[in-house]
């Protein structure tokens, strides 16, 4: 009797290990784009030393599983304890309020206050996490091509005009296929729409029909892609909102110019190496200025957790000015922290000469953005834009709309979206 | 005795005792329920744990899919979203010109079942023809038969998505298609990205990809044809087309069918592959009703799981009746069949 007693424990013991956290417990979601989930297990060991009553397990997945599992785990109020993830204002309602449980409020408030409205409901005060890293959209030169082709480069209030006659005339030179590549998003002409003065929310907040600042600039764009001037496959290639980069393309060195973003430099200096040298150009300039759109990926504690002093822990300690610091340092992201920015002095950790600079001017082109650009960040309905935008542009591109059709089915798609969510 | 015989032995009894102790265990309320039901009641019995996993799997999320899509909001929890009866249906159902998908409310869905519709008459017509063409060449004594079958079959089981991404590499720009072109003097071409050729590549790839399995069955069909009519046959002289048309094709014909109705859902379904090789692109030339789907489902940002639901509820609706006018097909050609 005994004996069965034992064996009864022993498995409900199991069961329970197996189903439950234990305190202490501390489970990561984490997604790379690079090293950083390297640097973020080092940082991690460190206060797992400091803090032995703390097991921190880093779980490493696909950018996928964050942006189409995540989702439906926290719906089913499951999830891991800290996620990174880059639908941060989407899905804040899944976020923990960590002021009751912080040790400084007040730290974070100071230095992460102008990012917290992007990862907590519209009107909340409530802190529930920090972007890991800033990021924002910008160009990038390959300055072998200009210079074997003996094309000035433009220089830093050229329009988007003068890049692309001039990476076009790179491109003849050295018979390439194309001028220049932007990555297949919506995200990232809506910093050239909002440079030709677009403006994408509306007076109550929700989204505005298609204005004429994306149509001057959507209309460029499909005119260069007609041209040939623009690398087709990124854009044509595909349907729906799926999302295609086209580094490897500038890699490869078969386009002079892409616009993509900060969060690059890390990789076309590992991919890049000593092949050819490359700048960051900032964004191109239109009729109304020269801005790209900020971002990032955040850290966020989440509401389901059950162990929500030691997430905040975890997160009191990942916050902390020096491991930001040597975080942003390590992995080439740019730093959302105040105090870090502010006190400057980053040093990259890249034996890569084009990395220092290229970091340095997206850093100076991230105080050059525009107000409307500013406003998407936190703002709930900037990912169903980008998607409608995506979406009938590159159809417009395949020659399957004309422009003034995608006009009104961005507003519909958009309007449906709106109307799908009350 | 020797010691691999022992150990044989041994190992025999060590397997035996257990199974022995279970068929006891079981043998009495098993005993007692075929008292109760009958032979029916053990067919239910064993049958059990397959429907159990059916229901579980295949039932189940079926009966949900139809609540979902009658409902609307972005919830994926069907407490948390709105009842609207049959509003997705409407939207999706709301065309101007059935004909002409950008008369449509959601043009997207209807561009798919058009493409999906061209997909299908044309992959399934070559499907079809190839397979059949491979079946009477390796049903030929032909040299290194056992080697080309193998062959033949080789591509089915590799991964849908290795599948796609073999292709994709071969035919994008800066792909191994192009490379051969360009040695050759040619000028590189961008299929992907240009219509004809995006649907091409579909169509060939997901050919060749499932070819090999219907092939299989078609040369099963070959085999069972008694070799005596051939021989009687060229007997009388009949020439090779007449014979094919008039003894292979009407004897083939279960199988045929077999293979028409299998291709046909597999076509309907078609996803993986093509998803991989074109992204549904160029523009939606080559997006299909499961890309539609997924993306409205899951992938995309503008994501509408009601609208996914109705939309899978509709092209489960026309797999159905597929299926079913097939099968009647096969039905009336079996007895016209047994009536000759």
């Amino acid at each position: 009797m005994t004996k069965t007693r034992t064996w009864l424990a022993a498995i409900s013991v199991s069961l329970l290990a197996s189903t439950s956290a234990f305190a202490g417990d501390v489970r990561i979601m984490w997604y790379s784009d690079g090293v950083e989930g390297d640097v973020i297990q080092d940082l991690l060991n460190r206060f797992m030393k400091d803090n032995p009553d703390i097991h921190v397990t880093l779980d490493n997945v696909a950018y996928k599983v964050i942006q189409e599992q995540l989702p439906i785990q926290l719906e089913a109020g499951q999830g891991p304890d800290i996620a990174r993830v880059t639908n941060i204002k989407e899905l804040a309602q899944h976020w923990l309020d960590l002021r009751p449980l912080l040790a400084d409020p007040k730290y974070w408030d100071d230095n992460f206050g102008d990012t917290l409205d992007w990862m907590r409901p519209d009107g909340s005060k409530a802190i529930t996490g920090f972007m890991t890293q800033l990021t924002l959209t910008g160009g990038f030169a390959n300055k072998t091509l200009f210079e074997q082709a003996g094309v000035a480069m433009p220089g830093d209030k050229a329009t988007w005009d003068d890049w692309v006659n001039a990476a076009a005339q790179v491109a003849k030179s050295q018979q390439l296929p194309a001028a220049f590549a932007i990555d297949r998003s919506g995200h990232r002409i809506s910093g050239a729409n909002i440079s030709y003065g677009a403006n994408y929310i509306g007076p109550d907040g929700t989204p505005a029909k298609v204005d004429d600042g994306t149509k001057a600039f959507v209309g460029k764009l499909v005119d260069w892609t007609a041209k040939g001037l623009m690398l087709k496959d990124t854009w044509v290639s595909a349907a729906g909102s799926t999302y295609r980069a086209a580094a490897d393309d500038f890699v490869n060195a078969q386009i002079p110019f892409y616009y993509s973003g900060s969060w690059q430099v890390a990789n076309l200096s590992t991919k890049i190496g000593d092949s050819f040298d490359w700048v960051a150009t900032g964004s191109p300039c239109g009729t109304a200025g020269c801005s790209g759109v900020k971002g990032g990926a955040a850290l966020v504690a989440i509401k389901y957790t059950k162990n929500p002093k030691d997430v905040a822990k975890v997160m009191d300690y990942l916050a902390r000015e020096d491991v930001v610091k040597e975080f942003s340092e390590r992995t080439l992201f740019l730093p959302a922290h105040k105090g870090v920015i502010e006190k400057g002095g980053l040093k990259w950790v890249s034996t890569d000469k084009n990395v220092g600079p290229a970091l340095d001017k997206f850093v100076k082109a991230a105080s050059e953005t525009l107000p409307a650009a500013d406003a998407l960040p936190p703002w709930k309905w900037a990912n169903a834009y980008y998607a409608a935008l995506v979406t009938r542009v590159s159809q417009v591109m395949a020659g399957e709309l004309t422009l003034d059709e995608a006009w009104a089915k961005i507003d519909q798609d958009i309007a449906d979206k709106v109307a799908e969510a009350k | 005795m020797t010691a691999a015989a022992m150990l044989k032995a041994w190992t025999g009894a060590a397997l035996a005792a257990p199974v022995a102790w279970l068929a006891s265990v079981v043998n009495v309320p098993l005993k007692s329920w075929q008292r109760a039901t009958g032979t029916g009641g053990m067919a239910a019995f064993f049958l059990a744990p397959n429907m159990a996993i059916f229901g579980i799997f295949v039932l189940v999320p079926l009966v949900i899919n139809f609540f979902y899509s009658a409902t609307s909001g972005t919830a994926y929890f069907l407490q948390d979203r709105t009842y609207v009866g049959l509003e997705q249906y409407q939207r999706l159902l709301d065309c101007g010109s059935y004909l002409d998908p950008a008369t449509c409310r959601e043009d997207l869905f209807w561009k798919a079942v058009h493409n999906t519709g061209l997909f299908v008459v044309v992959q399934v017509a070559l499907m079809t023809i190839v397979s059949i063409a491979t079946a009477l060449i390796l049903n030929r004594e032909i040299v290194g038969r056992s080697f080309w079958r193998a062959v033949f079959f080789f591509p089915v089981l590799l991964s849908p998505v290795v599948t796609g991404l073999i292709w994709r590499w071969i035919l994008q720009r800066q792909g191994l298609l192009n490379l051969i072109v360009h040695d050759m003097g040619g000028e590189p071409y961008n299929w992907l990205t240009d219509r004809f050729w995006a649907f091409a590549a579909a169509v060939s790839v997901s050919v060749w990809a499932h070819m090999g399995f219907y092939t299989l069955i078609l040369l099963a069909g070959l085999q069972a044809i008694p070799r005596d009519l051939y021989e009687a046959a060229e007997m009388d002289g009949t020439k090779p087309a007449r014979i094919f048309w008039r003894i292979t094709l009407p004897l083939l014909m279960p199988n045929l069918l077999v293979v028409i109705v299998l291709a046909l859902i597999r076509a309907v379904q078609i996803f993986d592959e093509v998803y991989v090789l074109t992204g549904g692109g160029p523009g939606t030339s080559t997006l299909y009703l499961t890309q539609y789907i997924y993306e409205i489902g899951f992938a995309s940002l503008l994501r509408n799981p009601g609208l996914a639901s109705a939309a899978s509820i509709l092209m489960g609706l026309v797999l159905v009746v597929l299926t079913l006018l097939q099968l009647q097909v096969g039905r009336r050609g079996e007895r016209k069949g047994a009536r000759e």
